[in-house]
């Protein structure tokens, strides 16, 4: 549905975004996730038309957005960072007109307002000034314009910043209700927004691809060993020599000691569930097994590590541009 | 067609939504008519004189009043014409609704002439409002209504050619403070380009007498319909909006 080569987006002497490519497929929601000044926004802008690219192709719904931009932005709706909302025009007005721009056809258009503004609980607010709206429905009128013209693919830029948390989570349930009749592009900085309504991610850092893949797979593959969490009542018993001698664990570090109760951490080799042999150890040790679970990285560790390994090599190769960095 | 139609009919209607319309119409109605009435004293004050001396030859409405007339009406062009076009593209710039135009299925030019139409829509009702009391001449007087219909299309003409150059200006840049300082300055300077003509020599005297933006009126409002005068403000409206598409496009480029 989306396929993007190579796009490059320079600035002057700053590159906004650096030989990005990846692939999004009918019906997917795509997480775009890295901090601000990543170039999310750049990349995005130049998916739906706003901006040409540097170098390189983007190719949305089957036509190239710079050869043929006009039959590939029928097929895009777009929610910039800010809902472009006209102040002086009452909501329905605002949906009318957009309704007209993006040539939903005229006998459609009555219909379709109808549909959008239920579909994004906003029929109540249809008589409203847009100046005169709340943040989260200015962000709710924005999404009800991206969707007027029932378009593949959807560009959402941050649709979830300045929410309130119940907002936040109808935003996202909205959004996996659109998944399956609309392709889903979202940027985020948020992590958990990812692996919550997200198939498939796409971490960038300084305008790069740092890595593609599902929220559970980058998890996973940046764990290099499994890490199990166990506390046992040890009574002042050393347990940790007990769970260091089972096979396949590598390593045991004591993370925490209370009133005789003692957490372990313990790394174990890839692959190898050692829980069973683990929960033996302990009690056929006489100690007392009070919690075990997994630790996983969560994403935020993920993204961190990725992103700050990234930087670290590249402020020694080059000055840092922190200045420039904005989108 | 429809898309230009559409954005015409957006910016026409977010004229009228914000206090732009009325202020630019009210002091446009309340100096016109204040011209109105001084001149036409003046007129029936020199009409009396003429029968007084005896004078054989009757006055001319069209020649002593309706001309002079439309000579101060251009002023108020020059006056009220930047706050006309100064926000048709810096507050889309500055609100963001620009990123929803320029993402959805219209081409650069049907937005630019969607701009410009729906300025041009509000100036026509401006003229209109000039009519009232052109029509009160009809009723008291007999003037000529083809010099009256010339210098109406002639006004448009020269209209026009300030609104694309607003356009140009306010793509630009999104404050609209510098937008019409800009606007007034540019638009002042087309109109006095010729003074520097008399002083300069005979090829520079005429180009800068052809560049001036008032001069091609002048045929319009004694009536005569001169094709060099249609292209001159033809191709000066389409010369603003081509630099306005493409002061659009670069913008594109620079992001």
């Amino acid at each position: 549905m989306i396929e993007v080569q190579n796009l490059t987006k320079r600035y002057g002497r700053f590159t906004a975004v650096d030989d990005v490519s990846f692939r999004v497929e009918r019906g997917e929601i795509f997480g775009f996730l890295g901090p601000n000044g990543a170039g999310k926004t750049t990349t995005m802008r130049i998916l739906t038309g706003y901006m040409p690219a540097t170098d390189g192709k983007a190719v949305v719904a089957g036509f190239d957005i710079f050869d043929q931009p006009v039959e590939a932005k029928r097929r895009i709706g777009y929610l910039p960072e800010t809902p472009p909302l006209y102040p002086d025009m009452t909501v329905a007005e605002y949906l009318s007109f957009v309704a007209k721009i993006k040539g939903v056809p005229s006998g459609d258009r009555k219909v379709r307002i109808k549909q959008v503004m239920e579909r994004t609980r906003i029929a109540e607010m249809s008589g409203r000034l847009c100046s005169k709206l709340s943040k989260g429905f200015r962000q709710r009128v924005g999404l009800a314009q991206a969707l007027i013209h029932n378009p593949d693919v959807l560009i959402l830029d941050e649709p979830t910043a300045g929410l309130d948390p119940k907002q936040i989570i109808e935003t996202r349930q909205l959004i996996k209700e659109l998944a399956g009749d609309h392709t889903v592009i979202l940027s985020t900085h948020i992590l958990p927004e990812v692996s919550q309504t997200c198939e498939r991610v796409v971490i960038i850092n300084r305008g790069k691809v740092v890595a593609i893949d599902t929220p559970d797979n980058l998890t996973a593959r940046l764990r290099g060993s499994e890490t199990m969490y166990v506390q046992v009542d040890a009574a002042g018993n050393d347990a940790g020599r007990a769970l260091a001698s089972i096979p396949g664990v590598t390593r045991v570090v004591e993370s925490d000691r209370r009133d005789g109760v003692v957490g372990y951490e313990v790394d174990s080799e890839r692959g190898q569930d050692v829980r069973r042999d683990l929960a033996r150890a302990v009690v056929s040790n006489g100690f007392g097994l009070l919690e075990m679970r997994p630790m996983r990285m969560s994403l935020e560790q993920v993204f961190l590590s990725l992103t700050t390994e990234e930087s670290e090599e590249r402020e020694a190769a080059e000055a840092p541009q922190e200045a420039l960095a904005n989108d | 067609m429809t898309n230009v139609l559409a954005i015409a009919q957006k910016e026409l209607r977010s004229y009228f939504a914000s206090p732009i319309a009325y202020i630019v119409i009210g002091m446009w109605a309340l100096l016109y008519g204040y011209f109105y009435a001084s001149l036409l004293q003046f007129f029936v004050r020199q009409s009396m004189q003429m029968s007084q001396f005896g004078q054989q030859q009757p006055v001319n409405i069209n020649e002593q009043m309706i001309r002079l007339l439309f000579q101060n009406v251009t002023i108020l062009v020059l006056f009220l014409m930047p706050g006309i076009t100064m926000r048709s593209y810096s507050e889309e710039k500055r609100s963001g609704t620009i990123e929803l135009l320029l993402t959805s299925p219209v081409t650069d030019w049907q937005i630019i002439l969607g701009k410009f139409f729906g300025a041009l829509a509000l100036y026509a009702v401006m003229l209109a409002v000039t009519l009232i009391h052109i029509g009160v001449l009809f009723i008291y007087g007999n003037p000529e209504w083809k010099p009256i219909a010339t210098t109406y299309l002639g006004l448009l003409l020269f209209g026009g050619c300030f609104i694309s150059v607003g356009l140009l200006i306010s793509s630009l840049t999104k404050n609209q403070i510098v937008a019409f300082t800009a606007s007034f300055g540019v638009f002042l300077l087309l109109w006095i380009i010729d003074w520097m003509g008399s002083f300069a020599g005979p090829t520079v005297n005429s180009l800068l007498t052809y560049l001036s933006v008032i001069g091609h009126l002048e045929d319009f409002t004694k009536g005569v319909l001169d094709t060099t005068h249609l292209i001159y403000y033809l191709s000066f409206i389409t010369f603003g909006l081509f630099l306005t598409a493409k002061s659009v496009d670069s913008e594109r480029w620079r992001g």
